[in-house]
């Protein structure tokens, strides 16, 4: 996958473990390396996380600047780099949407920014098929926020709030569903079924950014 | 034989001299120096033979008022702990004590403080530079306050080694942010030390109760000390010390009871004898260390005693008595102690579990020995309900330095009890970037596992502009204006282009350490800028090279101290080899009276060793010797056969001496559970 380079202390190619020495168990410095290939895995969306966080501990164990504090200083510049990208790298590769980004960033999708400057309108606009419930839910968050600040209580629309929580919280899971199940077809699938899937995913992750905006501003509203 | 080569090779526990690194417990309260002595770590005293250092530094009195000719401006001299708690009374306006609530903080952050403790800052400090603190007529940052107390704990270390010592791990409280963390390396600098890494306390403490790989599950450490507050929780997993997350309270901790208490009394004292301390200038200070003192005994007496009394002698001849029971105590300090319910919450929040989740929980800080802490404790993590107790087997006030020198020996590679052990800790805050409208974009998350990093690109917003501003944040809110500012910098030299065109990759990273660094790249010409942070309220390289504190640590000739360090680590190279004897098949061949005499010299030279004179020292030396002549020949005569069955004699010794002793201290066994 990558180009093949080698240990810089005894020369051996280092095929799939590019930060530290197959051979001789050196570090090595971090070029271009990705989150995959820092684990010597494939791109692909489904991932044994027992086994990432035994190859975790395992580099870990090599890598950690703890373990380089005799060594000359250009090695522990290059166990700070390593095991900076491995963390960084494990972090994102155990949960599955945080995968799903990185992988689709990785294909050349700008997805999951947020910061100002950047921010897209994605994750502003809700959904079509949920456009008129959405509307209500905003009726019904506006008005207990109104009845907060007056000190009134409705029980009845603290129990509608709780209800349409829940209905989101459904949805929420049954995109993450369906995440996984575009996931699959991208790890099995040929260019075009790729594309797709690609698509299919985008899409799913700013639905899913929406309606988790949506539960985090109910939960405020009922928690105040 | 002649004492002492009881067993020939005792280069047992001896790296060089030079790799021998310490682990300092720098606390608000006291603070603590440790090393790992064979396979257990242990806290060297100081000269008075007491293990913990009141972090207290009392500037002295001028000896002389005419200074002496050719003297140039000498630096003050102080006095460290114990000696320096009488200053504290006698001559407070030059003493302080719990100056780590100052470390890395600016004027604006320390309002509260300056009205609860009697800091006296120097009038002409701006907004935004460091805190200089008035002792007498001179002046201190709070990272040289901090420096003579590592001074102190250095000097302890090398008493005890007779050798000096250059190389320590200090800990920090989890929720030390980069300032209060730099503020710390500098203070380690200042006095002589290289700081080979900052450790949280819980982590440290977790350490030093982990030292038996064999321990897996999820525990909580929860740190209430004397002025910071922590709750850590981790996965152990052989030998792998995984921070999943933590949270706590900088400014919370023991003392604060302490003030309650105190402003409760001042209050009383102004009633009932119309005498406003407060108000009163010298007279009043030195009453209000001396109530100060006795409402801390009080505290100290109510964590065993159901009451406890208050008796002090007014500057007016009048007397406050008064009893306080530990109901009224309870509820007065309730306020206080709920406070690290909120963070206790949110670390079990974000870690992803249940109370009942944590297997195990590690009690550190001398505040936990307090009934009502402890109390809410069980409340939180539903420990009575699940049969569970709290650790307190090693001692809360030692636990964190008994911790930082494990550290120091898994970085040293001293030890083989450590090197299989392994601490990944996270940052305990968000780092952030300010945006347009002064909002905060997130760029590497709390509990983050460190060294952690984040690239980002910045552009111009203006043709040819050369350099562009980037403020730092650490902290959860969304405005840069409630969070905390780290720093402010410049990318400068940005070659002139169109707006928007140029491309700037600045690359964040958290060391180990906690500590932030920052590079930054023009990626369409290929410039390279290396930019240091300075953190808001931090000192440049030179201000800190100019704070490093005289050593005088080559002027110790007197010739009786040096016999008494001498005496002591003769001691030492026999106590080391005794320990190691009941491993021996030769132990075995001895009698139960020779063994229990054996173990009586021990212990006496033991006893006798960190406080005892150079005579007693080596009387007892001598009697262990004798004890033990009978064995060493037996375990000589062994090795010799041994070496006849095909073993040399030093392959011999070197079992003998890899032997490892278990920690007592290990938790009880643990099932496993994933979080997830």
């Amino acid at each position: 996958m990558s180009d093949v380079s080698h240990c810089w202390s005894c020369g051996v190619a280092l095929d799939n473990s590019p930060l530290l020495c197959p051979a001789c168990n050196k570090v090595q410095p971090v070029s271009n390396t990705d989150y995959f290939q820092a684990f010597g895995l494939d791109r692909a969306l489904s991932l044994d996380t027992i086994a990432l966080e035994r190859e975790f501990h395992r580099l870990s164990r090599r890598l950690h600047p703890d373990r380089f504090a005799r060594a000359t200083p250009q090695e522990q510049e290059w166990s700070l780099a390593a095991t900076a990208l491995l963390n960084d790298a494990y972090r994102t590769l155990r949960g599955p949407i945080q995968r799903t980004e990185y992988l689709l960033k990785l294909e050349g999708l700008e997805i999951g920014e947020e910061h100002a400057g950047k921010g897209k309108s994605a994750d502003r606009q809700p959904p079509a098929d949920l456009l008129e419930e959405v509307f209500d839910l905003n009726m019904q968050l506006e008005e207990m926020r109104m009845n907060r600040k007056m000190g009134e209580d409705d029980p009845g629309l603290q129990s509608d709030l709780t209800t349409a929580r829940s209905r989101f919280e459904t949805l929420l899971a049954a995109v993450d569903t369906d995440i996984s199940t575009e996931g699959e077809k991208w790890d099995t699938g040929g260019t075009d079924a790729r594309a797709q899937a690609t698509k299919a995913m985008a899409a799913l992750l700013d639905r899913r950014r929406y309606l988790r905006n949506l539960v985090r501003d109910v939960n405020e509203v009922l928690a105040a | 034989m002649s004492e002492a080569n009881l067993i020939q090779p005792n280069a047992i526990t001896a790296a060089p001299a030079t790799d021998r690194v310490v682990g300092i417990d720098l606390g608000t309260t006291n603070s603590l120096v440790a090393y790992m002595e064979g396979s257990q770590p242990v806290v060297i005293p100081g000269v008075d033979g007491s293990n913990l250092v009141p972090s207290i530094v009392a500037l002295d009195l001028p000896y002389t008022a005419i200074p002496e000719p050719g003297a140039e401006n000498p630096r003050p001299t102080v006095t460290i702990g114990n000696s320096a708690r009488r200053a504290l009374i006698e001559t407070p306006e030059r003493a302080i004590y719990s100056v780590k609530r100052l470390m890395g903080r600016g004027l604006e952050d320390v309002e509260e403080e300056l009205k609860l403790f009697p800091f006296q800052l120097a009038e002409d400090i701006q907004p935004g530079e460091v805190l200089r603190i008035r002792l007498g007529d001179k002046t201190f940052t709070p990272s040289e306050i901090s420096a003579y107390i590592l001074r102190q704990l250095k000097r302890n270390a090398e008493r005890y080694f007779g050798a000096p010592v250059t190389k320590a791990v200090i800990t920090v409280p989890a929720y030390f942010n980069d300032a209060q963390r730099q503020a710390t390396r500098d203070a380690g600098r200042m006095a002589g030390l290289d700081v080979l890494r900052l450790v949280n306390e819980p982590t440290a403490a977790a350490l030093a109760y982990g030292l038996d790989r064999a321990k897996e599950g999820t525990i909580a450490v929860y740190d209430l000390g004397g002025g910071t507050f922590d709750i850590s929780i981790l996965k152990l997993n052989d030998g792998i010390f995984e921070v999943i997350s933590t949270n706590g309270d900088t400014h919370l901790g023991g003392d604060d009871i302490d003030n309650l208490l105190l402003a409760v009394a001042l209050d009383e004292i102004r009633n009932e004898h119309g005498v406003d301390l407060r108000q009163q200038a010298d007279a009043g200070a030195s009453a209000i260390q001396a109530l100060r003192k006795a409402v801390i005994e009080a505290k100290i007496a109510l964590s065993s005693e159901p009451v406890a009394k208050l008796d002090i002698e007014l500057p007016n001849g009048g007397r406050y008595q008064r009893e306080v029971p530990r109901d009224v105590y309870d509820q007065l300090i309730q306020p206080v102690i709920e406070r690290t319910a909120g963070p206790c919450r949110q670390a079990l929040a974000d870690a992803g579990i249940q109370p009942e989740q944590i297997e195990e929980l590690v009690l550190v800080g001398g505040s936990t020995r307090i009934p009502a802490v402890r109390k809410l404790i069980d409340q939180i993590f539903e420990l009575s309900p699940r049969g569970k107790q709290p650790h307190t087997e090693l001692n809360p006030d030692e636990v964190v330095a008994l911790g930082a020198a494990v550290q120091a020996s898994i970085l040293a590679g001293s030890s083989s009890t450590t090197e299989e052990l392994l601490l990944l800790d996270v940052t305990p805050l968000s780092l952030g970037i300010e945006a347009l409208g002064g909002v905060v974009a997130k760029i590497i998350q709390r509990n983050s596992t460190i060294p952690a990093s984040a690239t980002e690109h910045f552009t111009t917003g203006v043709d040819g502009q050369t350099n562009v501003a980037i403020h730092v944040l650490q902290g959860e809110r969304e405005l840069a204006a409630d969070c905390r500012s780290l720093a402010r910098f410049d990318l400068k030299c940005i070659p002139p282009m169109t707006a928007g065109l140029p491309r700037i990759e600045v690359k964040f990273l958290i060391d180990a350490n906690g500590i932030l660094q920052v590079t930054a790249r023009e990626q369409r010409s290929g410039t390279e800028a290396q930019i240091e942070v300075k953190p808001t309220y931090g000192l440049t390289d030179e201000q800190v090279e100019s704070m490093i504190l005289d050593s005088f640590d080559n002027a110790e000739t007197d010739f009786e101290a040096r016999q008494l360090i001498e005496a002591r680590l003769e001691a030492d190279t026999i106590l080391s080899a005794v320990e190691k004897a009941p491993a021996h098949p030769a132990w075995q061949q001895l009698s139960e009276e020779e063994k229990s005499r054996i173990e009586a010299a021990r212990v006496h030279l033991e006893a006798i060793k960190p406080t005892g004179s150079l005579h007693a020292i080596r009387e007892a030396t001598t009697a262990l010797d004798h004890a033990t002549r009978n064995f060493a020949e037996k375990m000589m005569d062994a090795a010799v056969s041994g070496a006849m069955r095909g073993k040399t004699m030093k392959s011999a010794s070197e079992e003998l001496q890899s032997e490892e002793i278990h920690s007592p201290h290990a938790f009880a066994p643990a099932e496993f559970k994933d979080g997830r």
